[in-house]
């Protein structure tokens, strides 16, 4: 069977202007519980890539420049 | 190369002692192990990264079973745990974590961990529990992680992230022989080999699936996904009551901890629509979940916990609390739907189905040493057996656990494992990135928890269960046949569904074998209403025998603290008696 892509939402938010991913930073990525963060081939900003998230803060709480926000995820918000 | 392409690889390394899961019993685990023989190799595996894994990612607001001189004994304590389980319990795992958590807690203070004091100096310990004082605030419990694994490094214990262990390998005369993982972002093979193996995997936290319809809205950190109950099953470990599930009573939607416990002791309780108490106590047990049950279905629902009664001084206090540690989101939660403490209660609901031994009592049967009935295989946390041991449990029995596996390493050599079952395990961890074209697993597990949920949820009807059964075999089959992977962080979540899915088999198959109720919500059959000591006062074990899933009981070792007759049903009486 073909498989489609399906829209969501994503919780986590980064902003790129304050992210460093580019400077070789990967907080937010290496302490996530779920592992739903990456770097972007193309911008080498940070991004959440899967739509996995347990709203638990670690990567908000220790990103170093506070680029990283936690939002409730949409369907239990 | 990016993130998450599929390298078929596979190597191996060896180690004295390998902990697998770096949450909180994990990391104790491995530094007492590391301590008891500094020339011993100890491996911390961990699926996530144990600065911020497991069910303490974010720190805990405080000790829930403290049992502190001045306030409890172990003796109280032991037969508190005794009574709020119905009785089914080996109380000497129990009355050991009771003697020896004191002395956690002086540890974990002098690790920089501070617990509430009164202006004495003296710990100020609240009560929460029916009968006994054991609940401890933790004012800087968000340090925890990081205390933690300040210690990790100093103790030089070897860390492996983003490794998921699949299966346990033992020797041919069935001891322990060491783990296959997968690294979680390259599909990488690793075989450890390892004298003793201790498991501390958390709670099958993805079991149900959250009312929310967000799969990773759980209770329990997401990533417990109850990989260490499928894999002790595998090994040919005994299991125990896993009839008796884990239920929480829990902000609704949100499915985290409201958190009676924290604002209990300030006056905070929990209140029916009229804004009536209608429980005698929040202490989680079955009977209480019950009565939780009740009442949402009574037409007096929703319930909520009502904190607005009390002083604004005393709310924000609470609310420091609460939006800070353990589950900070709370705070972003109740903003988003315009909820304050001061005016309004935070309305409630049941969580979805999980094990957890931390809460209830299903877990990897283990005795007063932390060992499982597979010789070198111990296990501790909330996967482990020991009933309603929480976080400080995790940690006691985690240092149980870690001097009694490295000893065994002391005394053993490496156990020969048969390379054919590492190969046929890569066979198995391969198979859904060898296809090119089936279900996702995400479609997979949303399926199989949809009929967790709708099968599963207690009340248990036995005609449901059946059918449970049929329609979770029919999913099984999907996932073996067609599920499919295409990139190493897919290959994570499908195996993950196949845990989800042995811990859902063994769900139905605990609940069919005990044939009457107990633990209130818990394990409460239609077909068989009634609490029937004479036949069922007994632990059930379930284990794999000749590859077939097999229940059997155990009886419950001789107490060694009494508990008199008029003391055994104190916690059946949950629901506050309307006066005349």
């Amino acid at each position: 069977m073909p498989l489609a892509s399906y829209q969501t939402s994503v919780p986590v938010v980064v902003d790129d202007a304050k992210c460093i991913a580019d400077k070789g930073c990967t907080v937010c990525v290496d302490v996530c519980p779920l592992d739903v963060l990456r770097i972007s081939d193309m911008t080498n900003k940070a991004y959440m890539a899967y739509d996995e998230c347990w709203y638990c803060m670690p990567c908000e709480a220790d990103c170093p420049t506070g680029a990283v926000t936690v939002n409730i995820p949409y369907l239990l918000r | 190369m990016s993130l998450d392409q599929i390298v078929d690889g596979l190597s191996e390394v060896s180690c004295d002692v390998l902990v697998i899961g770096g949450g909180t019993a994990g990391p104790m685990a491995a530094l007492k192990a590391k301590l008891k023989n500094p020339k011993a190799n100890v491996v911390l595996l961990e699926k996530a990264n144990v600065k911020r894994s497991g069910a303490i990612s974010m720190g805990m607001d405080g000790l829930n079973n403290a049992v502190i001189p001045g306030y409890a004994t172990p003796e109280q304590y032991t037969k508190e745990i005794t009574i709020a389980n119905d009785g089914i319990v080996d109380q000497k795992a129990v009355y050991k974590y009771a003697q020896n958590c004191y002395s956690i807690i002086e540890e974990l203070d002098s690790f920089g961990i501070r617990f509430l004091k009164n202006e004495n100096g003296d710990y100020a310990v609240k009560k929460v529990h029916h009968i006994g004082t054991y609940v401890l605030p933790m004012p800087n419990g968000e340090t925890v992680k990081k205390a933690l694994y300040r210690q990790l490094r100093r103790a030089r214990i070897l860390i492996s992230n983003r490794y998921m262990a699949t299966r346990l390998l033992k020797s041919a005369d069935g001891r322990i022989a060491g783990a296959i993982s997968v690294n979680t972002r390259t599909a990488e093979m690793l075989v450890i080999k390892a004298k003793a193996v201790i498991l501390c995997m958390g709670a099958a936290g993805r079991l149900g699936l959250p009312t929310s319809g967000y799969m990773f809205g759980t209770y329990e950190n997401a990533a417990n996904s109850g990989d260490g109950y499928s894999m002790a099953y595998h090994a040919g470990a005994a299991l125990a009551n896993l009839e008796c599930y884990q239920i929480n009573p829990l902000i609704k939607d949100y499915n985290g901890p409201a958190c009676a416990y924290v604002a209990g002791p300030f006056g905070a309780f929990t209140a029916n629509n009229e804004g009536s108490r209608f429980i005698e106590c929040d202490y989680w047990s079955g009977q209480m979940m019950l009565e939780f049950y009740n009442e949402l279905l009574s037409g007096k629902g929703p319930v909520f916990l009502q904190l607005k009664h009390l002083h604004p001084d005393t709310i924000s206090e609470i609310e420091s609390t609460l939006h800070k540690v353990e589950r900070p989101t709370r705070g972003l939660f109740q903003q988003g739907r315009g909820v304050d403490y001061r005016s309004e209660s935070i309305e409630m609901h049941i969580s979805e189905i999980g094990f957890c031994s931390g809460h209830s009592a299903s877990g990897v049967f283990v005795d007063d040493n932390a060992r499982t009935t597979v010789p070198g295989l111990y296990a501790a946390g909330d996967m482990a057996s020991v009933p309603h041991n929480y976080m400080l449990g995790a940690f006691t029995n985690g240092s149980v656990a870690g001097l009694d596996a490295m000893e065994f390493a002391d005394n053993h050599d490496f156990a020969e494992f048969d390379a054919a079952d590492v190969a046929s395990e890569r066979d198995r961890v391969m198979a859904p990135t060898k296809r090119e074209d089936g279900i996702p697993p995400n479609q997979i597990e949303y399926k199989t928890r949809r009929l967790v949920n709708d099968y599963l949820q207690p009340p248990k009807v036995t005609r449901k269960y059946e059918l449970g059964m049929r329609r979770l075999a029919e999913a099984r089959e999907d996932m073996q046949e067609r599920m499919i992977a295409r990139n190493a962080h897919e290959l994570l979540r499908a195996l993950e569904v196949q845990s989800i899915m042995d811990c859902a088999d063994m769900a139905v198959h605990a609940s069919l074998y005990r044939e009457e109720s107990r633990w209130g919500l818990y394990h409460w059959r239609t077909d068989f209403p009634e609490k029937d000591n004479e036949n069922w006062f007994c632990h059930t074990l379930l284990s794999k025998q000749d590859g077939k899933m097999t229940s059997e009981k155990r009886a419950v070792e001789p107490y060694i603290v009494p508990i008199a007759d008029d003391e055994k049903d104190l916690y059946d009486k949950q629901r506050i008696r309307a006066t005349a």
